[in-house]
């Protein structure tokens, strides 16, 4: 293998490229990134960027025990890759150049869902890029009376705690009837709600957006809901998800079924893997084809992906591990949790808004949500990882 | 090697405890304790993994 091609310039796509040199690929290396950017870190961009602390140059993501220069990577970025060829191994370029692969590591991740019939209206924002982030902070730099977050999922929720955080009035809308409901269940959901509320947010459940209002000059003016009340707001963040992109593999002979399908070793095709937010393979640890769109997945991955370009075809078995910064809360998941599986608190308490809560499906722990408590989150972590059974969870929990 | 967090980043998410328990222990009072600043050169791809892993890039390796 001579020249390997990492389309994806975030991430999983720069964590390839660590992983290649780290194990002694000497080969060309071109990452093409749609972005104009260098690999830059995402998590901060909905706390720290967004609340003021931190600027845009604390970005980038750096190589461990090595340099930028020193990885030797062509970079094609502001570049979006259009085709793959996979039995030709070549990727189409938009402008129309071929990029040539020995081995290609696709790691496009997703982008932003937008409501049904979402207005091009000024003052409606979205949250992926830290173009978007810069954009999002002016407008809260310019105080608004009130903002609008559409969504309660991680990222409604960091924005609605960071715009609250810096003294702006919040109206956070949730189509469920708890924030996070299809992560957490119905009481630990219900806790979430509670948090928002403690902390002065306007948090309305089971509601969705009807339509936006538009000033008549050319910005959003508020939001009609599903109940048929209106919210004046300048500032409308829709945060409903994400799709994968994976529109430019149409045709190039990949499994695409909400993302890119992979086998246990993240192999899509030969020659072929994927890694990150795009990525949909099988999990042996959990019996389960999944896509996970957490940080850590996208690092371990892209590394496990790059040694499986190289030859080395381990199962990439991970138990998924996620964190959250809420207000003055740290929330942390691990596992593969279920609303409807079996919930029990066995550290601490909802009231002191402080615990351990570990997830049963049958006989078996499958999960672990820690508020502000991290090490017994990895210790149960790794008694996931070990395939404990529920009622020895329970055991190690007292 | 002298191993460096940054504490105003770190938040104790304890990934570096997972894979460097020889030089990072996060202990019950949840603080991160670095159990080691001069850890051996043998330990090095295992600290090289925790600074890594650490979603809040607080560890860097000082040679």
């Amino acid at each position: 293998m001579e020249r390997v091609a990492v389309v994806g310039a975030s991430l999983a796509g720069f964590r390839a490229v660590e992983t290649l040199r780290a194990e002694g690929f000497e080969g060309a290396v071109t990452v093409v990134g749609a972005e104009p950017h260098l690999p830059y870190d995402r998590p901060p961009l909905s706390k720290q960027v967004l609340a003021g602390t931190w600027d845009e140059t604390r970005l980038p993501l750096v190589p461990i025990g090595t340099t930028l220069d020193d990885l030797d990577v062509g970079w094609r970025l502001g570049t979006t890759a259009t085709g793959l060829d996979v039995a030709g191994h070549t990727v189409v370029l938009d402008g129309g150049d071929r990029l040539p692969y020995d081995g290609l590591v696709v790691a496009t991740g997703t982008r932003v869902r937008t409501l049904p019939g979402q207005p091009d209206l000024e003052g409606i924002h979205v949250l992926r890029t830290v173009d978007d982030a810069l954009a999002l902070r002016a407008a809260f730099e310019r105080t608004p009376d009130r903002v609008v977050v559409v969504g309660a999922g991680f990222i409604g929720a960091e924005v609605a705690a960071t715009a609250r955080m810096r003294g702006l009035d919040v109206t956070l809308l949730e189509a469920l009837a708890v924030p996070l409901e299809r992560v957490l269940g119905l009481e630990l959901g219900a806790l979430c709600a509670d948090i928002h509320r403690d902390n002065g947010v306007d948090l309305r459940v089971a509601t969705v957006v009807e339509r936006f209002v538009d000033d008549g000059r050319g910005r959003v003016a508020g939001v009609v809901l599903s109940d048929g009340t209106t919210i004046e707001a300048g500032v409308v963040v829709v945060g409903v998800g994400v799709v994968p992109n994976t529109e430019w593999l149409d045709g190039s002979g990949l499994t695409i079924e909400n993302g890119v399908l992979c086998d246990a070793t993240c192999l899509a095709a030969p020659d072929v893997v994927a890694a990150g937010d795009v990525a949909r393979w099988y999990n042996r640890r959990f019996d389960e084809v999944m896509r996970v769109e957490h940080w850590e997945n996208a690092q371990e991955q892209g590394a496990h992906a790059a040694r499986r370009l190289l030859g080395r075809d381990e199962p990439y078995a991970p138990v998924p591990w996620f964190w959250s910064d809420q207000y003055d809360r740290k929330l942390q998941l691990a596992g593969r949790s279920r609303p409807d599986d079996e919930m029990r608190v066995v550290e601490g308490s909802f009231a002191e808004r402080r615990f351990v809560a570990l997830f049963g499906r049958g006989d078996r722990l499958v999960g672990v949500l820690g508020m502000n408590r991290p090490r017994p989150v990895l210790q149960f972590r790794q008694l996931i990882a070990d395939g404990a059974s529920w009622r020895d969870a329970l055991a190690a929990a007292s | 090697m002298r191993v460096v967090v940054d504490f105003d980043l770190c938040e104790s998410n304890a990934l570096c405890m997972a894979a460097a328990p020889e030089v990072f222990e996060v202990r019950d009072d949840d603080f991160l304790y670095v159990l080691q600043e001069n850890p051996p050169e043998e330990l090095r791809p295992k600290v090289e993994e925790a600074a890594r892993r650490c979603p809040k890039q607080a560890i860097t390796i000082e040679d």
